[in-house]
Parts: C-alpha cells; sequence; structure tokens
C-alpha cells in the first residue's frame, strides 16, 4: 500500500517537473523577446505568435495547405504500401529470394533517398507528383522489409501442422501466415508512415508550389517571424497528431 | 537377325547420349547448387539486371537531358572530380557530417546517461525527449538557417538534431534493461561507483548504443543533406542542385552514386561493429 502511495507521488513529482519544464522554456521565450534584446527577427515574441496561430485557425488561410500536403502524404503512402507489402509478399514466399534480395533492399534503406530530390523534381516537376514519388520510395523500404520479416520467419511447425490438418491454401493463408506477420507488418507501416510524412514536409521545404513545408519556408523568406512559428507550431501539431493516430491504430492492431 | 556391329553402333550412341543428358542436367543441377549455396552471386546478377535494365531505358527510351545509362556515368566518374570545387565540397560535406556525429555522441551519451541512470529523472524526462524525438524537424529547417547563417553550422546543427534523439534514447533503454540484480551484487561485493559504471553499466550499454549510432548516422547523413539541399553555398547539396539545373545526369548520377555507396558502406561499417560487440550476450 505505502509502495504504492509512494509510486503514486513519484509519478506526481515527475508530472511536476515535466510541467516545470515546459513553463521555465516559455517564461525564458517571453523574458528574452521582452525584457532581453533579442531582435524579434530571431525569435518573435509568444503572444504575437499566438494571435498570429489564432489568426491563422481562425481565417482558413492553412486549408489550401494542409489539402495539398495531406493528399500528397496520402497518395505516396497508398503507393508504398501496395508495392511494399506485395513485394514483401512474394519475396517472402522463398527462403533463397529472402537471402538474396532481403539485404539488397537493407542496403538500399541505408541510402539517403533523399539526395534524389533534385532527380525526381527533374523527372516530375515542381509540383506534388514529386513529392509523392520521395514519399513512396523513402516509405517502401520499411514496410517491405517488415513485409519479408514478418512472413519469412514464420515457425515452419505451424505452417506444417496446419497443412497436416488439411488446411487449404487460402486458410493457411488467413488463419496462419497473416496473424503470424500482422504486428510486423503493421510497425513497419507506422515506420513508413513516419518517414513518408517527413520527407513530404522536407521535400516541400526544399522546392515546391505548395502545401505546409512551402508555407513555412515562403514567411521565413519575407521575414515574417511570427507568422512562421504559428505556421511551424501547426505543422508540428498536425504531425503529432498524425503519428499518434498511427501510432494508437498500431497498438490497437496488434491486440 | 541384326547385324551386331550397328546394335554395338547403335548402344554406344545411345549411352553417349545419356552421358551428355546426364552431365548437361548435372551441370544444371551443380549451378543451381552453385549458387544455392552462394546467394551473394544471385545478389551480384539482381544488381546486374537492374544496372541492365536502367541502361536499356535510358540508351533507348528516355530523354538524354534526364538520364544517362550507368555505362557513361561511371566512365565520367573522375569527370565530377575535375569539376571546379567538388573536391572541397565532398570535404566539406565529409567535415559537417564528422563533427555532426561526434557532437551528436557527445550529447546523445551524456544526456541519455543523466536521465537514464536514475528513476526519477527517466521518469520525467523520457516523455519530453520522446516528443521531442517524434517531432519533424525538417519545419524548423529556416529557423536554422536564421541562427546559424548558410555556412557549415547551420548543416552541423541540423545534422546534430537528427543524431542526438536515437543515440539518447537507444543509451537510456540500454541502461534500463540493466537487471537490478546485477547492480546489487556489484554494490554488495564492493564496487566502487566507476567499478560498477564501468563493469556493469557500460556493457550493457554498448550493444544497444551501436545500434543508436547506426541510427543516429543515418539521421545525420539525412539532417546535413537535408540542410544542404535547402540552401548552401557550397557542399554536396549546393552541387547536386547545380547539375540538375544545368541538366547534367551524367555528373548528378555520379555523384548520388559515390554518397550512396558511402553511405551503405559505412552503415554496414557500423553494423558489423554492433555484431561484434554484442557478440559477448549470446556467449
Amino acid at each position: 500500500m505505502s509502495e504504492r502511495a509512494d509510486r503514486d507521488r513519484g509519478r506526481w513529482a515527475s508530472r511536476a517537473v515535466q510541467a516545470l519544464f515546459l513553463i521555465v522554456l516559455i517564461s525564458l521565450w517571453t523574458f528574452a523577446t521582452t525584457l532581453g534584446h533579442v531582435s524579434p527577427i530571431l525569435l518573435p515574441n509568444p503572444l504575437a505568435v499566438l494571435n498570429e496561430l489564432i489568426d491563422v485557425l481562425k481565417s482558413g488561410e492553412y486549408i489550401g495547405d494542409l489539402r495539398v500536403t495531406l493528399t500528397e502524404l496520402a497518395f505516396a503512402f497508398a503507393i508504398s504500401v501496395i508495392s511494399g507489402t506485395i513485394v514483401g509478399y512474394l519475396i517472402s514466399r522463398s527462403p533463397y529470394a529472402i537471402k538474396v534480395l532481403e539485404p539488397l533492399l537493407a542496403g538500399a534503406y541505408s541510402v539517403p533517398v533523399i539526395l534524389f530530390l533534385p532527380l525526381y523534381v527533374l523527372f516530375f516537376g515542381l509540383g506534388p507528383p514529386s513529392k509523392i514519388a520521395l514519399g513512396a520510395t523513402i516509405s517502401f523500404f520499411p514496410i517491405a522489409l517488415n513485409t519479408i520479416a514478418g512472413f519469412g520467419y514464420i515457425d515452419k511447425i505451424f505452417i506444417v501442422s496446419a497443412r497436416s490438418m488439411g488446411a487449404s491454401n487460402y486458410q493457411l493463408f488467413r488463419f496462419v501466415l497473416l496473424p503470424a506477420a500482422f504486428p510486423v507488418i503493421l510497425t513497419g507501416l507506422r515506420m513508413g508512415f513516419t518517414v513518408a510524412l517527413l520527407a513530404i514536409l522536407g521535400s516541400e521545404t526544399i522546392a515546391s508550389l505548395a502545401g505546409l513545408g512551402h508555407r513555412i519556408v515562403h514567411l521565413a523568406e519575407s521575414m515574417d517571424m511570427a507568422r512562421m512559428f504559428a505556421y511551424i507550431t501547426f505543422a508540428v501539431a498536425i504531425a503529432a497528431f498524425l503519428n499518434a493516430a498511427v501510432s494508437s491504430l498500431e497498438a490497437k492492431g496488434k491486440r | 537377325m541384326a547385324p551386331a556391329p550397328a546394335s554395338e553402333d547403335m548402344l554406344a550412341t545411345r549411352d553417349a547420349l545419356a552421358t551428355r543428358e546426364v552431365t548437361r542436367r548435372s551441370f544444371w543441377r551443380r549451378a543451381q547448387a552453385f549458387m544455392l549455396v552462394r546467394p551473394g552471386l544471385a545478389r551480384l546478377g539482381v544488381i546486374a539486371v537492374l544496372f541492365g535494365i536502367w541502361e536499356i531505358a535510358a540508351r533507348f527510351y528516355v530523354d538524354k537531358m534526364f538520364l544517362s545509362p550507368p555505362s557513361s556515368v561511371f566512365t565520367s566518374l573522375h569527370k565530377v572530380f575535375l569539376t571546379n570545387g567538388v573536391p572541397a565540397a565532398l570535404r566539406l560535406t565529409f567535415f559537417e557530417l564528422f563533427i555532426a556525429f561526434v557532437l551528436s555522441i557527445i550529447i546523445g551519451v551524456s544526456v541519455g546517461l543523466t536521465v537514464g541512470l536514475n528513476r526519477f529523472s527517466h521518469r520525467s524526462f523520457m516523455p519530453i525527449i520522446l516528443l521531442l524525438y517524434g517531432t519533424p524537424q525538417i519545419t524548423i529547417l529556416p529557423l536554422f538557417i536564421l541562427y546559424f547563417g548558410i555556412g557549415a553550422a547551420s548543416k552541423i546543427a541540423f545534422g546534430v538534431t537528427h543524431g542526438m534523439f536515437p543515440i539518447m534514447v537507444t543509451v537510456i533503454a540500454g541502461v534500463q534493461n540493466i537487471k537490478p540484480i546485477l547492480l546489487t551484487s556489484a554494490k554488495s561485493m564492493g564496487a566502487s561507483r566507476w567499478h560498477i559504471f564501468r563493469w556493469v553499466i557500460f556493457p550493457h550499454m554498448i550493444p544497444s548504443f551501436f545500434s543508436g549510432m547506426r541510427l543516429a548516422m543515418t539521421g545525420v547523413l539525412l539532417g546535413v543533406l537535408l540542410a544542404e539541399l535547402y540552401v548552401s553555398t557550397a557542399g554536396i547539396g549546393y552541387y547536386t542542385t547545380l547539375f540538375t539545373q544545368n541538366f547534367d545526369p551524367t555528373k548528378l548520377l555520379g555523384l548520388i552514386s559515390m554518397l550512396a555507396a558511402m553511405a551503405i558502406a559505412l552503415n554496414e561499417l557500423v553494423r558489423r561493429a554492433e555484431v561484434r560487440f554484442s557478440r559477448w550476450r549470446s556467449d
């Protein structure tokens, strides 16, 4: 009983430290911009940022950029999910193919795909297609690798026993292979989603016509710092929300 | 009354054919077996086929302005180095990568140990670290340019933000995984704090630390290259943009393939080290 009370007290203390951390950060920010001599071009006042954020949300100015970014993300993720799971499944059917192809995919995964962005812009133009292609390329590898890991390393005894009990191909897939592989594939999908989001925001930042990344760069270049901070906050919140949503879906699917 | 010689002849022919059949089949069998025990060779074959497709596509189907065949990319690899400023750019990018990586390790390990070795600080600060790790740092890239200028400093700083979090998280995870009984027994045998760190905590940290290093290297590479592609006046990012804008795919692909090969090699190096230093666990 007392141990539990102890643990509860510890948890409250941790929460307090976290809150304190946030408060110190924000008050440092406020003091630096109001009392200190920090130029508002380098660091805008938090209140100004909050006002801009409210203005952005109220005016609905973000909708166009958000739609572009989310559309790109949806297309990129759909492409990589379909191609990644199919390629991964086909490779996982033969141990020899796994042995030959998995190291190749793993090696390709370690290449910083962002390097190909100039090439993709050359091929697909400045618009959404180049972002979709980059996002799909980057997220293909974790999805394919995890699909291989999921389907390829199932204990033989399950397959043999299902077969000996007379399971058809479909039954084998539906009741043995898929349940065994699903959690691993889900992890791959989550990783793929995260990197696709990063790649799309990144390529929008570097070269694009629209999207959240584009908006942030545009505001940075016009030195509209408070609004830029507001948009950064907005983009980070969207990304955090999407990642949290995907993580909770993953946890739900694994159960 | 079949003539005996003819029949013998026929038999001989049949035998010869059969032997040839057997040798041919066994040749294929042997070739198959040969390939089966050597997946590396098959891997090379796959790579060769991919390069062949690229070569054919580039030679016959795609505009020369956009894609050049691998043969001409590799034969003109030296021209990339001859381009004014490319060697200096490579040196600069490597310098940025190196500094960013070292800084990530220093920051990551010190923060990771501070947070991980104490239960209270772990519970307080781990959520904050995970939250920061999860935010897409790319959204604040313009700020880094603003604070650190368009030179090497902003690339290093941006690389560090990508590299330090994986190290922190893996160091914390490694330290947390130690069985309390090991610490207790070391303590009861009279080990000092330093001894406990050196002989209990440190060996436990090493394997996860190496996987963190691998993640950090990928992160640092991503961060530095992103910042260079975003804005730079030197470095690899500048030259990839330059070659793209000049419609010079031969040099662009040469540069990209060199960097890709380098990334794969570095990754493999750290992976080997990881396997080597984790060996004590399975023994």
